[in-house]
């Protein structure tokens, strides 16, 4: 075992792994991350703690995790490069591993200027940092826990013991390098790989034998991104605006038909479009395990944290290995 | 090139009101070519400057002014003296200007008159694009010829985020995406494989990260030294 985490036992039991996402709140107060740790607990193997997404500031994704652990939730501390150069990456990944932290998932970060795509004022005015990139990270992780050493050399007496992850999106431009993407990722030293949310399950499949042939599904754990959808219209905006991600239009016509069916009632129309989501979901999750060299699937409900219980069940995935 | 913008009228008024004597001093390379800071372009500030202070009813006397380089000694030494009567120099050179001339100025400030943006080229006429950041160890041999640090908004050098849309970068859909770029060019040039191969942290301490930088070549200064030795000698002679 490299981190003896949750998650990477799970993976290396042969079930498929379920992760999760936990945003923490715009705010000091605990009791939002300790509510959703329990709103998942058990019902996913580990939760990506989001750090900072969307470029907005909220609690950090370690003071997060930490408190989703002592709720008995695995996290899946996520650290951009946006923020932090290699000194506080460092520091803050020997912080985590303290406080007993196993997971970590290395990203990019959306831009600062990003603020929630402009639903918010964020803090489109500082600087970005990018000391490091994703692949570069990863690379660091790895050596810090193989050879108990620092990026810059110096040696590492109790060395930080994480289950390495990265990101990967399967679908956007320029598509023809982004194998070469994940290579060079699964190379630094990623364990597992979480796809950007999928709906396009044909495309999945396209991708995934590009990817068996590269032999790269052996050498990481792949989980497949699903984003529960909530409305017509959210699967309409991220099938026009989010990089990556095209939505099938049988998706946005089953959503708009359970839309319409509600009539004018609003509150209807809200809760049909959601029940047909969940169903979606449930089937997306389906076809992703279905598909040759996945080995999970990461479940993102975004601020709904309360639906994943029922998906899971309903998925046929709980109740969890005990590993 | 060094590639700049002007500074709102408003702005400048704000610097200069309190001066009675004010030369706004252009430089006729870089920021001549991207129509910032040239002779011209101090002229008519000078020109909104005076029309301003009649308009405030201040009594000021704003001239202008131009030389070829301001980072270059050799190119305003003629004009310095003549510089140095007014109470303030508004510089519509580049901020390497502005620093360069505040050090030989005396007791005259210094101001800038623009806002010195990036090293870029001129894509179109009129339009102007940052291309380099100087970062002080160039790798672009490894990534097309185009450039990460610069033109990628998150200085990846390992392949592009997951932001980018049809070729535009995350940020906006009007700035390409520099990973979708260099991967289209190395397709063509037939190397994209090169970019299979991690690069791993860059040493940013030959960037700005490193602190102020400064290159000093000896063998141009024992040859410019040796060369006014002789003419020195030369001269004793005569
Ligand atoms: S790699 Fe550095 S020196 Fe080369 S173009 Fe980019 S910023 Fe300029
Ligand atoms: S979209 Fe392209 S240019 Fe923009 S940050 Fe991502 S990789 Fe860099």
């Amino acid at each position: 075992m490299k981190s003896g985490s949750t998650l990477e036992k799970v993976l290396a039991s042969g079930n498929p792994a379920v992760t999760a996402e936990l945003g923490p709140p715009m705010s000091a107060d605990p009791h939002e991350v300790v509510k959703k740790a329990q709103q998942l607990k058990g019902f996913c193997d580990a939760a990506n703690i989001t750090d900072c997404q969307t470029a907005v500031v909220r609690i950090s994704s370690i003071a997060a995790a930490a408190i989703a652990f002592q709720q008995g939730l695995e996290p899946v501390m996520q650290m951009t490069c946006r923020d932090r150069n290699r000194i506080a990456m460092q520091a803050d990944l020997l912080g985590a591993a303290a406080l007993g932290l196993k997971n970590c998932l290395c990203l990019a970060g959306d831009h600062q200027k990003f603020s929630a795509a402009g639903r918010l004022k964020g803090h489109p005015g500082a600087k970005n940092v990018y000391d490091v990139d994703t692949c570069q990270l990863v690379g660091i992780l790895k050596k810090m826990r193989d050879e108990s050493k620092q990026d810059g050399g110096d040696p590492i007496e109790v060395a930080p013991k994480f289950f390495i992850g990265a990101s990967w999106t399967p679908m956007a431009d320029p598509i023809d390098f982004r194998p070469i993407n994940l290579m060079k990722k699964v190379n630094a030293g990623a364990d597992f790989i979480q796809t950007q949310g999928i709906y396009d399950m044909e495309g999945l499949r396209a991708h995934m034998a590009k990817i068996r042939n590269m032999g790269l599904h052996e050498k990481t754990a792949i989980l497949a991104g699903i984003i529960v959808p909530k409305s017509a219209m959210m699967l309409k905006y991220m099938d026009s605006s989010v990089a990556g991600v095209s939505v099938p239009k049988a998706l946005i016509d089953r959503m708009n038909k359970a839309k319409e069916a509600a009539g004018d009632d609003k509150k209807k129309a809200k809760e049909l479009q959601e029940q047909e989501g969940i169903k979606i979901t449930i089937e997306l999750i389906h076809q992703a395990l279905e598909t040759p060299g996945v080995k999970g699937v990461h479940i993102q409900a975004i601020e709904w944290e309360s639906a994943i219980e029922g998906i899971v069940k309903a998925a046929g995935l709980y109740p969890r290995p005990q590993v | 090139m060094i590639v700049g913008s002007q500074k709102p009228i408003e702005e400048i008024w704000n610097m200069v009101k309190d001066f009675k004597k004010v030369l706004v001093f252009g430089c006729n390379t870089c920021v001549a070519i991207c129509h910032a800071g040239g002779e011209k372009e101090a002229e008519t500030i000078a020109a909104l400057i005076r029309m301003k202070a009649s308009q405030e009813g201040k009594q000021m006397t704003v001239n202008h002014l131009g030389v070829m380089r301001h980072c270059e000694p050799e190119y305003f030494e003629p004009v310095i003296d003549e510089v140095k009567k007014y109470d303030l120099v508004l510089s519509t050179a580049c901020g390497v200007g502005v620093n360069f001339l505040s050090d030989r100025t005396g007791t005259v400030p210094v101001y800038p008159g623009i806002n010195t943006s990036f090293y870029g080229a001129v894509e179109a006429p009129g339009v102007f694009k940052e291309l380099c950041a100087g970062c002080g160890d160039c790798i672009v041999h490894m990534t097309g010829g185009i450039c990460p640090v610069a033109r990628c908004a998150k200085t990846l050098m390992n392949g592009p985020c997951g932001g980018t849309n049809k070729g535009k970068c995350e940020i906006s859909k009007d700035v390409d995406c520099a990973w979708y770029l260099i991967v289209e060019r190395m397709t063509k040039l037939g190397t994209l494989d090169k970019l299979s191969a991690i690069i791993p942290p860059r040493n940013w301490s030959t960037a700005r990260d490193g602190g102020p930088r400064r290159i000093s070549m000896e063998h141009i200064r024992e040859f410019e030294e040796k060369e006014a030795a002789k003419t020195e000698t030369a001269g004793g002679k005569r």
